[in-house]
């Protein structure tokens, strides 16, 4: 296959929302053909340049996306698919980026604080960094805040985001918080919260630098605080 | 059966009574029509009862002659058995066409009446009076005489709304070159002009039967084409609630069964002053109505498409009035269509009609009150769905927006479970794929049930600010449906139509040229 057919097929294919083989797209007959990850270690395979394939396979058709979804035409789930294949596509590639001397945006460390298991909205705002570029280090849910605080130290992340669903656990992102004060590293890591009983306001109260209403509020922040 | 057919939404009814109830009924309108039997007012009907062995009788009443029969339950029997149990409503757009079967809980939903009055709704600005900065918008309310070119934006309007699934004329035309002996050519070529939905009516005039079978008859292509695919049909309510037999919408009975058409036979008693207001002697005797006015229309001609009209009501029992949107409606309601369907015929029921007089919270309760009732219950046509407020008196076009938008979600909520082995196999795949993903969530792999329908959307007009929104959203999706172009006969046909039928207002005629200039 021809370099820039295979690049359209991985753009044709994160438009669809289709990171392997046996995954339905969003138009009709597609389950089974190659999909973003198949075609992507093809290209590494036919040697490929890594930035080109982030750029014109990647990028340019997350675009894309984006401009159907504020057009109505497209759903969350569908920017997730979308944002999962960019994700998985950066995984595959990412040791030959950094040969190349391509870096990811930055470590974003995220995690549902102590306490709460709801991760759906963490998980969601996850994959949509990781789509966006990011390198996401999840710790998952109910982690402990002496944790979040070490693996911010140990990964030296100039994100973290917090995430909570409970009134009765939202305090704990506080303590995240004034534990990275304690630990002298507060000035070093942004720290982003959301949730669905969190606010503006709450992250001014908690010493937050911003809350994010959804997971494309976070991106916008995101890009909106960069170091 | 034909090739293409609209798809409405098949149930799994709801059902009130036993089989053993059903048949108590049966027995109990059986009975009511041997003794006392029906009061017929016609002349012809009851000899023709008299020839299959009713018993008749002659009473001179102060102004007019009544004749008593009383029905052998046998002569009955066999008349309803002959009804057929299935058959076709056609369209201008074969899509549009209905498949009714009485053995099949299909459910259509449709409009109705002839309301006198149309609302117009207009959002205005308010201010506080406390703080003139804060302002609300609230809807404001304008009643206009109903008449031909309300009509026609009606059907142009019902056309656009994909849950409405047939067309009854809901306003009555009121111009001033409208009489009663062109009232029925100009309310069915207003409808038949706007819209390629099946259509239906009363007939105001028996002497306007044939003019409006001649205009179906040029927009399908000739009597036999009508026949294959009947684009019209009637509504008769030939009883006049308690057991009379109306001489008048008899005669329009035997014409419109002559003429092949399918037929509604509609009773409309109300609980309370002209039918026991308990639901045992209410069905007993609307369905007494009903049968006998079957009868009447297999003894005329055997095997005609008719349809079990049933809307029974309830009377308010503070002023004697209709009461719509009451448990007994539902209850009564529900009955019908189980007795229809005892006697397989398909079944014309009611739903949608309420007290209110303006759109708003009272009208979105009785609303969905008997909607989903009555969608729940099986019945294949139920009309009165769209727009009527002030029970059957007003039509608002915005409220019919509205209506559609809650039977399009009716519809979906009623559909059947999609519960299969290959679908059940499917979904433990994907249960045990996002389980090995790192993120556990389905939202993936819920793009193609999102996509396709399968799973439904918000409700259309939703407000997210604390404010209700819901009218003016409504208004405004009102203004876009609006602006679509009406489906038009074309002209030859027009022309057609203009030449061979009398009494029809000139502006009604509609022209390419109108096309061109955007007046439609």
């Amino acid at each position: 296959m021809e370099n820039n057919e295979l690049l359209k097929k991985i753009a044709f294919n994160v438009i669809q929302g289709r990171v392997e083989a046996e995954d339905e797209g969003f138009d009709e007959g597609l389950d089974g053909k190659p999909a973003v990850t198949e075609l992507v270690e093809k290209a590494i395979q036919q040697g490929l340049d890594p930035k080109t394939i982030v750029l014109e396979g990647l990028t340019e058709a997350m675009e894309v996306v984006g401009k159907k979804f504020e057009q109505e035409e497209y759903l969350i789930p569908d920017m997730l698919a979308s944002a999962e294949c960019v994700g998985t596509a950066m995984d595959i590639l990412s040791d030959h980026l950094v040969g190349a001397g391509v870096e990811s945006k930055g470590k974003f460390i995220i995690a549902t604080v102590a306490g709460d298991l709801h991760d759906i909205g963490k998980n969601i705002v996850a994959i949509m960094l990781k789509g966006a570029g990011y390198k996401v280090i999840d710790l998952g849910s109910n982690v402990p805040t002496e944790q979040i605080v070490e693996e911010v130290k140990k990964h030296q992340a100039p994100y973290l985001g917090l995430s909570a669903l409970l009134t009765t656990t939202m305090r704990v992102m506080g303590e995240v918080v004034e534990k990275l004060n304690e630990e002298g590293i507060r000035s070093k890591v942004k720290v982003l919260i959301g949730g669905a009983p969190t606010s503006r306001e709450f992250a001014e109260q908690i010493g937050a630098d911003a809350y994010c209403r959804d997971a494309f509020q976070s991106i916008d922040v995101l890009k909106s605080i960069a170091l | 059966m034909p090739d293409s057919y609209r798809e409405g939404v098949l149930v799994k009814p709801y059902e009130r009574l036993s089989l053993e109830q059903v048949k108590w009924l049966d027995e109990a309108s059986l009975h009511i029509l041997a003794d006392p039997g029906i009061w017929c007012y016609n002349e012809r009907a009851a000899g023709l009862f008299k020839k299959h062995g009713a018993k008749v009788s002659e009473e001179r009443e102060r102004y007019s002659i009544c004749w008593r029969v009383s029905f052998p339950s046998g002569l009955i029997k066999e008349a309803v058995a002959k009804a057929p149990s299935s058959f076709v409503l056609g369209a201008r757009k074969p899509e549009n066409r209905l498949l009714l079967d009485a053995e099949v809980p299909r459910v259509y939903f449709g409009s109705g009446s002839e309301a006198n009055i149309w609302i117009d709704v207009e959002m205005e600005s308010f201010a506080s009076i406390n703080d003139p900065d804060v302002q609300l918008k609230i809807p404001r309310f304008q009643e206009r005489r109903g008449d031909s070119s309300l009509l026609c934006r009606a059907a142009r309007l019902c056309e656009q709304l994909e849950h409405l699934d047939f067309f009854i004329r809901p306003l009555n035309i009121q111009d001033p070159g409208v009489t009663s002996k062109n009232h029925d050519a100009n309310k069915f070529f207003a409808s038949l002009n706007n819209t390629t939905k099946h259509v239906q009516a009363g007939l105001t005039e028996t002497e306007s039967l044939k003019d409006v079978v001649r205009m179906a008859e040029i927009i399908t292509g000739g009597s036999e084409a009508l026949k294959e695919n009947p684009i019209i049909s009637f509504i008769t309510c030939v009883f006049k609630s308690p057991l009379q037999m109306v001489d008048e919408t008899a005669e329009k009975v035997f014409a419109i069964v002559e003429a092949g058409l399918p037929i509604v036979i509609s009773s409309s008693p109300q609980g309370g002053s002209s039918a026991p207001i308990q639901e045992a002697g209410m069905v007993a005797q609307i369905n007494a109505e009903i049968l006998a006015g079957i009868t009447l229309t297999q003894l005329i001609k055997e095997h005609s498409p008719v349809l079990y009209g049933s809307v029974p009501v309830r009377a308010r029992l503070d002023d004697l009035h209709d009461l719509y949107g009451c448990p007994e409606f539902n209850q009564y309601n529900i009955d019908c269509v189980q007795m229809a369907r005892f006697y397989k015929i398909p079944c014309y029921s009611t739903a949608g009609v309420g007290d209110a007089k303006i759109p708003g919270m009272q009208a979105i309760f009785e609303k969905l009150f008997t909607h989903l009732h009555m969608a729940m219950s099986g019945a294949q046509y139920i009309h009165y769905a769209f727009g009527l407020l002030d029970r059957t008196n007003s039509f608002c076009p915005v409220q019919a927006v509205l209506d559609n938008e809650q039977i399009g979600k009716i519809k979906h909520c009623l559909r059947g479970a999609r519960v299969e082995p290959s679908v059940v196999d499917d979904m433990l795949k994907t249960v045990k794929k996002v389980m090995s993903s790192p993120h556990r969530l389905y939202a993936r792999h819920s793009r193609k049930a999102m996509h396709t329908g399968e799973v439904s959307s918000p409700y259309r007009f939703e407000t997210k600010e604390w404010e209700d929104k819901v009218l003016e959203n409504a208004l405004e999706y009102m203004k876009q449906l609006e602006i679509k172009p009406a489906p038009h006969l074309d002209q030859t046909t027009v022309e057609q139509i203009f030449n061979e039928i009398p009494g029809l207002l000139p502006e009604l005629r509609t022209d390419k040229g109108d096309l061109e200039n955007g007046k439609q």
